[in-house]
């Protein structure tokens, strides 16, 4: 009952000085606003990885080459020496050969359900009339589109004669045909594309159109009409193109059942067998749920730490509210003597006190939140992502809020219930 | 007729910086006792001690020294918390300069020490409609200090005592910061309490005029009773009638030529009531 007056009494003081109450709920409103913006980009960022990862299968091991790092050793003097790396190009017989791979897949025939293979090209723009989509191309070959759960919208992957052949086909994304044909996926089948590659311009028919992840263009600020996206052809062709014959990176399916985790130290083991004698590079494998959980971490890392930087906003604007609130016991006194005059025991000063200084916390808070939501998921729209507010950061902030206003109330509404009455009601 | 002690005062000290050479001696052993239903001023100079014996009345300040009891209650041995509790029942204060709390209108300061007690809302608001009726104020409930005048607020500060029915209201120079017709106004409204609600009133002030119209005068000086001045010699309630150790003032005199509770011309009894500084 007594709180419900004292609420009361806060809101009439607030009302009372408007300008003095929006200025100290200011600190606190740039605290949560900004940690609530970081969290909602964080939340949405860190539901996006996921979400993207795990449409590509997150019980996939994906195997590349990569340079060794350098291995101390150290001597029978105990001097310690860096064994001495030979950098350079990729050799032809530092790729992963097709034997490697067929072996591999007969050893664990058990655990693998296919090999998706992608040879990466480069960036190139198809051009039809004046009208042009962005593309990135890569060769793969058929087991790629299971692995990326990429579904087909119409015509079809390529048929085994196209990937022994390496013929000029490709599959595109729907967002590149609406950009070129304006949307008519049927149409665009058949039709002859010419892909700008590094200055040479190469024709390609198309045979498929798969549906555009929009979750793949993660952090891609680019407009509908230039938004790059994947275009795929047999990696035969890739090949020819690249003049090159083994594969840097390939990425395994699983079957289900098999724990990714130890999988991927082991196919990482058995590639390794083949690098022993290979100075330069080694095999690597690793599972895409630990690089989910990698990101994720990272994510989050990167929230936490900005937010503990928010916080700061929020312990400024803490203090603010405390100088604020002793300002207010100061010019109070009288009042505070009047009403222990009156018979309030010290005990409803001080509630008084802290029941102002959490109500101005609690605004303050209120509009943070709104503030921060908003300005979160503007900057999550930005990165073409959808705004996930996440409800304990709400629920965080709001207890945080009311901690800092008793934390930073109760010294100033201590001194207003410690005071002598005879003194405060001399106070002029 | 059966008189019952309100306000019970023994052999009261107050004493300030206490064991150091500026050792300050406010008041020096004060006996006095207030029965229920009186009107009685405690009359001096400032300087006198006449405010520390205010708060000592008004439960604000422990004595240094000596017995207090208020409507049967032992302030001495009360503990703060229960100091409160007996200033929120049983004393209503009146002070100079109105002391209303700001940003609350009428009715919410009226309401104020019904609050601390504890009442519900509805009985908080019906009472304090009915004081501020009472005051003739019912119109302005809704009004903020600030949109009053002086005689306005010290008319809801009026109401705002009684609101607990306390057993004295205690008056601060109630009428020091108004023009002489709304001072009238004021007193007025002391003296219709004490006559027809049978209020106990202690009124603080430095004006012998006022101070003429309580039925008591008690003044103060240099810490002691010097004088206790009584209308009506039938409802007398001095009792200390302890030897006179001072020498009476010219003015005083003047003014009280047949002392010592010899009835004067004008019915009124004079008394002198000093006690000695060095007990």
């Amino acid at each position: 009952m007594i709180i419900l007056e004292n609420i009361r009494l806060a809101l009439y003081s607030l009302m009372a000085n408007k300008m003095r109450a929006l200025l100290t709920m200011l600190g606190i409103i740039i605290g949560i606003a900004s940690v609530i913006a970081i969290m909602t980009v964080g939340n949405s960022l860190t539901n996006s990885v996921n979400d993207s990862m795990s449409s590509m299968g997150a019980n996939n091991i994906t195997v590349g080459i990569r340079q060794r790092t350098a291995e101390g050793e150290t001597n029978e003097d105990g001097i310690y020496f860096e064994s001495l790396i030979e950098a350079g190009e990729m050799k032809t017989s530092d790729y992963f050969s097709s034997e490697m791979l067929h072996h591999y897949a007969e050893k664990y025939a058990g655990e693998i359900k296919g090999i998706s293979i992608q040879e990466s090209i480069a960036s190139g723009k198809i051009t039809e009339g004046s009208r042009y989509a962005n593309v990135d191309v890569s060769g793969v070959n058929p087991a790629y589109f299971v692995a990326n759960n990429l579904k087909l919208v119409s015509g079809s992957y390529f048929s085994k004669e196209a990937m022994n052949q390496g013929s000029m086909v490709a599959v595109i994304s729907d967002k590149a045909v609406n950009n070129l044909y304006g949307g008519d996926t049927e149409s665009a089948l058949g039709q002859t594309i010419e892909i700008q590659l590094e200055q040479k311009y190469y024709r390609f028919v198309i045979i498929g159109v798969y549906q555009y992840d929009t979750s793949q263009g993660m952090f891609s600020s680019a407009s509908e009409k230039d938004i790059i996206t994947a275009a795929y052809i047999p990696l035969k062709t890739a090949q020819t193109l690249n003049h090159t014959e083994g594969y840097s990176m390939f990425t395994v399916i699983t079957n289900s059942g098999v724990d990714a985790d130890k999988f991927a130290t082991e196919t990482q083991n058995f590639f390794a067998s083949y690098y022993r004698n290979n100075r330069s590079f080694e095999p690597f494998a690793y599972s895409m749920a630990s690089m989910v959980s990698t990101l994720t971490d990272m994510l989050s890392t990167i929230t936490t730490a900005i937010s503990v930087i928010a916080g700061i906003a929020l312990l400024v604007g803490g203090i603010g509210v405390m100088n604020i609130m002793l300002v207010s016991v100061s010019e109070r006194t009288r009042e505070i003597g009047t009403r222990k005059a009156l018979g309030a025991p010290n005990s409803s000063i001080r509630l008084q006190f802290i029941v102002e200084s959490i109500v101005i916390c609690l605004i303050g808070g209120i509009i943070g939140i709104i503030l921060g939501l908003v300005l979160g998921s503007v900057l999550v729209k930005v990165l073409g992502q959808t705004a996930s507010p996440s409800i304990s950061s709400i629920i965080i902030s709001l207890t945080f809020s009311m901690v800092i206003g008793i934390f930073f109330g109760y010294y100033p509404a201590n001194k207003a219930a410690k005071m002598d009455p005879i003194d405060a009601l001399r106070y002029e | 007729m059966e008189r019952t002690p309100v306000i019970e005062l023994t052999n009261i000290h107050k004493k300030y910086y206490i064991g150091t050479p500026n050792e300050l001696e406010v008041l020096k052993g004060i006996d006095l006792t207030v029965y229920k239903g009186e009107f009685v001023s405690i009359v001096g100079q400032s300087g006198s001690g006449k405010s520390t014996l205010m708060n000592i009345i008004g439960a604000l300040d422990r004595p240094t020294e000596g017995g207090y009891i208020l409507d049967g209650v032992d302030i001495i041995a009360a503990k703060d918390k229960e100091l409160s509790r007996i200033r929120n029942r049983k004393i209503g204060f009146v002070f100079q300069s109105y002391n209303l709390i700001s940003k609350t209108n009428a009715l919410m300061n009226v309401e104020m020490p019904m609050l601390y007690a504890g009442f519900s809302r509805k009985e908080r608001t019906a009472r304090a409609k009915e004081l501020l009726e009472m005051v003739e104020m019912s119109d302005r409930m809704k009004h903020f200090p600030e949109e009053l005048s002086g005689g306005q607020k010290q008319r809801i500060a009026i109401a705002r005592a009684m609101a607990n029915d306390p057993a004295i209201i205690l008056a601060d120079e109630p009428t020091g910061a108004l023009d002489s017709n709304t001072g009238r106004l004021v007193m007025d409204i002391f003296h219709r309490l004490h006559e027809e609600e049978g209020k106990t009133i202690v009124l603080i002030t430095h004006s012998p005029e006022l101070a003429e119209e309580t039925q008591r005068q008690i003044t103060i000086k240099d810490g002691e009773v010097i004088r206790v001045h009584t209308k009506e010699p039938t409802d007398s309630s001095f009792r200390n009638l302890s030897h006179n150790t001072q020498a009476v003032p010219e003015s005083m005199k003047a003014s009280a030529p047949s002392a010592f509770g010899t009835p004067d011309n004008d019915g009124t009894a004079v008394l002198e009531h000093i006690k000695e500084s060095s007990v």
